[in-house]
Order: structure tokens, then C-alpha cells, then sequence
């Protein structure tokens, strides 16, 4: 229970704030108010709209970026002369802030969907590949001599031994990329959308709607949530065996 | 025929000379134990045997399946007890020996646990049936006993003497406990020197007596102290 006294005592001040007039109703939407424009994008069936297309764009984007990170992960953690060549590039491009690619991006890719599912894929990226290349290089040689002490072939080692024990940092990785694919999506389409849950807060923004824009917020809250709760799921499912505190 | 059969060995890490022209045999179904002190060369050897080290001369050669069993269980973290012992298994007739290893080495009741649920006993038990399940003719021990407490260790210990005589395999175990060498081996070795040799080799009840053993470990020992005592 007490996970739900600080949110509760949360919304009885932002009640109290909204009914007793301590703050303005163009300031922050009444409780109130806020629920009466979720029901009514509900009704209108804009709500499901706008969460379908920022769902799609983190899939997507997150997708794209899973399969490159695991493909350049496993080229750099598996061989030191791959990693001489690709390894200081990547780096030297994830120490730039990644919305600083923005106007690159959309000067390219112009302001549709390809735009934001590539600024969602960059984002989503460099946790995972950074963490999958640490799994791999933190895989333990004492397991892997075993495998050679049975004669493994080179192909049956990476599928039987370093595959299972670098999958517990590659879904960390994951988890922490699909947080970044939200943060930025909410870049992608706070710049230029028509749809998603990034354009009702600028919608809400340019008609001063506060009700609106904190729709957007609690559901940005909520999706990121539930993305974060499924991939936590996924690891207590696939990678239970851990001995260790899950961080 | 020998389970194993070493011809001038030689390894050698950077400078350090370990092995220079080593010769071993070990007859088939016959036990031994390779005793010395700390960093003599004595794990070095059986992961020469094992292919884990390429040696720089000299042949080893081997007869059937060789099983391994570390100081460490090594288990994989992933597996289950069962599915760990099954792991070297390639053939049908090799995974129908899984039940029965795992019942050797007294482990059938915990066939379902991951190895983060296994005691340090249990965990290297599991090591030792998954070196089983290939029914090899050659096991080498590398210090199997030295991460155990000293009643699992006795445990131990006499499951792998009881298992030996069924299976009638050979082995070659390197340890630093003359117990462990007297209780398992039918001949015991002395590795000393650098690059290392056969300081002592003896048959257990015959020549290599508690007394002879420790004589020829200690002499070892002494040799190397004085040498560094009188260079300072």
C-alpha cells in the first residue's frame, strides 16, 4: 500500500489546488478536466489514434535499433580487430547528444514518419549496443573452456555458451533502450506530428490546453511503464537463472 | 594401450620454462595423482592433456573420451542439474546415460535445480556426472576437492573412489593433499623443478607412503626456500 500513498496524496493537492482556485485552470487542468478530455478523446477515438501511431514509432524505431545493436555488438564483442575499426566511431557518435542529429535528420528525411522512427532508433541504440558488447566481453572464459573441453565447434560454442550468458546484459540493454525510444519520441513529435501523443502536447501547447497536454503526459507516463514492466517481465522469464540483484 | 601417453613436453609462458621435455604414461584404468607445490606446473600439465593449453613440443596423445572436472563446478547458470549433465551429450546413447550419472554421483533428487540452488558439494557433484555422460576413458581432476569444506570434501572424495572402481576409468588427478592423492590414486607423482620434472613417482602401498610423499614434497619445498635464502 504504501507504493500508492505519495500518488494519492499527489492528486488530493492537485484537487485541492484546482478547486480552491490556488492555481489558475490555464495554468493546470482540474483532475476533473483532465479526465473529461481523456473520455472525450476516447469517444471521438482520437485517443486510440494517437496512442496506435506512438506505439508504432517506438516499435519500429526500437526494432531497427535491437537488430543493429545486436548484429555491431556482436561484431565488435567478438573480435578485437572489428572493434579497432568500428568501436571509436560509435563511441565518438554516442558521445554527441543524440537530439543534436535533429536538424541533420530532418533536413534529410524531411518531417514523416521515417524521420521520427530513426530518431527513436538512435536513441533506442546505443544502450543496447554498449550493454551487449559488455556482456559478451564479460562472459565468463572458465564457461567457455568447458565448451571446448566437449570439442564445441566454433558455431555450437557461440550458440550454446556466449549466446545464454550474454543475454542477461542484452535485455538490460534493451529495457534501458526501449526508455530511451519514449524519450525520444517525444522529441520526434514534439518537432512535427499530426498524430501521437507528442502532438497532443503541442496541440495542447498552441490552444493552451493544460487538460490536453496532461493527457499526454499521464499517457507518456503510463506506455512508458508498461514497456518497462513487460521488458522486466521478459528478463524474470528468460533469464531467471541469474544469481544476482536485479538492478 | 594407454589412456594417455605424454612424449617431451614442452611449454613455456613468455620466459618461463614450465615443462621441458616431459614424459608420462598412464596405463589403462590406472589411477594417479600429481602432487607439488603451488604453481609447479601441475595444472598446466592436465590442461595440456585437456587441449585447453597447445604445448610448444611433444605429443600427447589420448585414447577415447577425456572428461574434465575443475576446481570450480563450472556449471552453466542457465541450465538445470539435468540439462547441465546432458549438455556433452551428442548421441541417443549418451543422453540415456544422463538418469544414471546423475543417480552415481547421487544427484537424481535435484535433477531440476538451477546451480545457484546447489550447495558446493552438489554443485561439483553435477560437474562430475556431466564429465561422466560421455563414459570417457580418461578423467582428469583438477583439484576437484580444493573449493570444499573439509567433511564435503571426505564426501566427495569417496564418491569419486567408488565411482573410479565402477567405471573403471582412468585418471589423473592433480592436487596438493597427499589424502586425497593416497585415498584415489594407485600411483602417485611429485612435480618439481623449473622447468618442472618428476620429482617422486611411487605405488600407494608400496613406495609412496604418507611419509615418502611429504618427504619428496617437502625436500622440493626446502630446495626451493634454501635457493632463495642463500641468493639474498
Amino acid at each position: 500500500m504504501a507504493r500508492f500513498a505519495l500518488p494519492l496524496a499527489l492528486f488530493v493537492g492537485w484537487w485541492l489546488a484546482t478547486a480552491r482556485g490556488w492555481v489558475k485552470s490555464y495554468q493546470f487542468a482540474s483532475p476533473r478536466d483532465v479526465l473529461a478530455e481523456l473520455a472525450n478523446l476516447a469517444a471521438t477515438g482520437a485517443l486510440w489514434h494517437d496512442i496506435g501511431a506512438s506505439v508504432a514509432r517506438v516499435f519500429a524505431g526500437f526494432a531497427i535499433a535491437l537488430a543493429l545493436a545486436i548484429v555491431l555488438g556482436a561484431l565488435v564483442g567478438g573480435s578485437r580487430a572489428v572493434e579497432r575499426v568500428l568501436d571509436p566511431t560509435l563511441q565518438a557518435i554516442r558521445a554527441v547528444p543524440s537530439l543534436a542529429w535533429v536538424p541533420l535528420i530532418l533536413l534529410w528525411l524531411g518531417i514523416g514518419e521515417t524521420a521520427k522512427i530513426t530518431l527513436v532508433a538512435i536513441g533506442a541504440f546505443f544502450p543496447i549496443y554498449v550493454a551487449l558488447v559488455a556482456g559478451i566481453r564479460g562472459v565468463d572464459r572458465k564457461l567457455v573452456e568447458v565448451g571446448t573441453t566437449f570439442g564445441l565447434s566454433r558455431a555450437a560454442l557461440i550458440a550454446r555458451v556466449l549466446v545464454p550468458a550474454t543475454l542477461p546484459q542484452l535485455l538490460v540493454g534493451a529495457r534501458i533502450g526501449l526508455t530511451q525510444a519514449w524519450l525520444f519520441l517525444v522529441a520526434a513529435e514534439l518537432l512535427a506530428a499530426t498524430n501521437g501523443i507528442g502532438f497532443l502536447l503541442t496541440d495542447g501547447e498552441q490552444t493552451t490546453r493544460t487538460d490536453e497536454i496532461l493527457v499526454a503526459i499521464l499517457l507518456f507516463a503510463v506506455c512508458g511503464k508498461l514497456s518497462e514492466s513487460g521488458m522486466r517481465w521478459l528478463e524474470r522469464r528468460l533469464v531467471g537463472w541469474t544469481d544476482t540483484v536485479p538492478v | 594401450m594407454s589412456a594417455a601417453r605424454i612424449r617431451g613436453l614442452r611449454k613455456a609462458y613468455g620466459a618461463h620454462l614450465v615443462f621441458d621435455g616431459l614424459d608420462l604414461d598412464v596405463a589403462r584404468g590406472e589411477r594417479i595423482a600429481i602432487l607439488g607445490a603451488s604453481g609447479c606446473g601441475k595444472s598446466t600439465l592436465l590442461r595440456c592433456i585437456a587441449g585447453l593449453e597447445r604445448p610448444d613440443a611433444g605429443t600427447i596423445a589420448t585414447t577415447g573420451e577425456v572428461g574434465v572436472v575443475f576446481q570450480e563446478p563450472r556449471l552453466f547458470p542457465w541450465l538445470d542439474v539435468r540439462r547441465n549433465v546432458a549438455f556433452p551429450a551428442r548421441t541417443a546413447a549418451e543422453r540415456a546415460r544422463v538418469d544414471g550419472v546423475l543417480g552415481l554421483v547421487g544427484l537424481a533428487h535435484a535433477a531440476q535445480r538451477l546451480p545457484k540452488q546447489l550447495s558446493g558439494g552438489m554443485a561439483q557433484r553435477a560437474a562430475l556426472a556431466r564429465a561422466l555422460v560421455r563414459d570417457p576413458q580418461l578423467l582428469l581432476l583438477d583439484e576437484p576437492f580444493a573449493a570444499l569444506d573439509a567433511l564435503r570434501r571426505i564426501e566427495l572424495r569417496a564418491a569419486v573412489r567408488e565411482i573410479l572402481e565402477f567405471t573403471r576409468a582412468s585418471a589423473i588427478l592433480v592436487t596438493h593433499d597427499v589424502e586425497d592423492a593416497l585415498a584415489l590414486a594407485d600411483r602417485v607423482l611429485v612435480l618439481a623443478g623449473a622447468p618442472a620434472d618428476i620429482a617422486f613417482e611411487g605405488t600407494v602401498g608400496d613406495g609412496a607412503t604418507r611419509a615418502a610423499i611429504l618427504d619428496a614434497l617437502g625436500v622440493a619445498e626446502y630446495e626451493g626456500r634454501a635457493r632463495r635464502a642463500t641468493s639474498r
